[in-house]
């Protein structure tokens, strides 16, 4: 019925963060380390923080446009007001907001969930080929 | 169905991804978020109608299934055309710019 906002208005959130975040970045010097790619030892930069937000934000906005797709797919939502067809009367409107405390909180708790297994793997994967270099060295 | 379809699409962009990586030419990358983020979303909606109808969810019916099919193709063409649109006004590789301008010394040759 209206779960897709739910996590298109978490997308919004992640978006205004993510740029707070760039601007922020800008200002600081960024951290140079030493890895290992496939035989030699590259110089290299770690992922900014507002490039990891923009992941979370990349699934959301992708995730959310696809789901609204869906939604005037089936009728749900129409190009004019209320544009939610379950808002024109007051059961639907609540059976609404029911879905979008569920079904669409859930939505945004698993892509966040997924998103931060995502930094988990990130930081594992990077810190074994920054800790390959300092025993080669 | 939709899932289903929505799920190939997401391995399939992820794997041409780690192919052309660390080049990111193409702007794959997107597409594979825009994939995963809908997949895990329509994840999520399944669950929750598993939990209400059981296991009819797997039993759907032929016309079901098609509508289905239709709507996850119509799914991944969108997200085909987001992506192809965004790649071209973002012109990672500078074809649309070399095309929109040429060399002075050129200007009197033929350019298509």
């Amino acid at each position: 019925m209206g779960c897709f906002i739910v996590p298109a208005a978490e997308a919004v959130v992640t978006t205004v963060v993510a740029k707070a975040v760039k601007s922020k970045e800008k200002e600081k010097e960024k951290e140079t380390v030493t890895i290992q790619t496939e035989n030699r030892m590259e110089e290299a930069v770690a992922i900014p923080t507002s490039k990891k937000i923009g992941w979370l934000s990349k699934m959301l906005w992708g995730g959310s446009g696809l789901l609204a797709f869906e939604h005037l797919w089936h009728g749900e939502v129409v190009p004019f007001f209320p544009f939610l067809t379950a808002a024109s009367n007051k059961e639907d409107a609540i059976a609404m907001l029911h879905e979008m405390s569920t079904v669409g909180t859930t939505m945004c708790l698993v892509v966040t969930g997924v998103w931060a297994l995502m930094l988990v793997a990130a930081k594992s994967i990077s810190k074994k080929a920054i800790v390959t270099d300092t025993i080669k060295q | 169905m939709t899932l289903l379809i929505t799920i190939f699409a997401a391995v399939i962009s992820t794997a041409i991804w780690y192919k052309n990586a660390p080049k990111n030419e193409m702007k794959t990358g997107m597409l594979c978020f825009m994939f995963w983020g809908a997949s895990l979303m329509w994840f999520v909606d399944a669950c929750f109608e598993y939990a209400k109808v059981g296991a009819a969810l797997f039993r759907p019916s032929a016309q079901d299934m098609l509508n289905d099919m239709f709507l996850g193709l119509a799914v991944v063409a969108l997200a085909l055309v987001v992506w192809i649109v965004s790649v071209l006004v973002k012109d990672p590789k500078g074809v649309i710019r070399a095309k929109l301008f040429y060399k002075k010394d050129a200007s009197d040759k033929d350019v298509d």
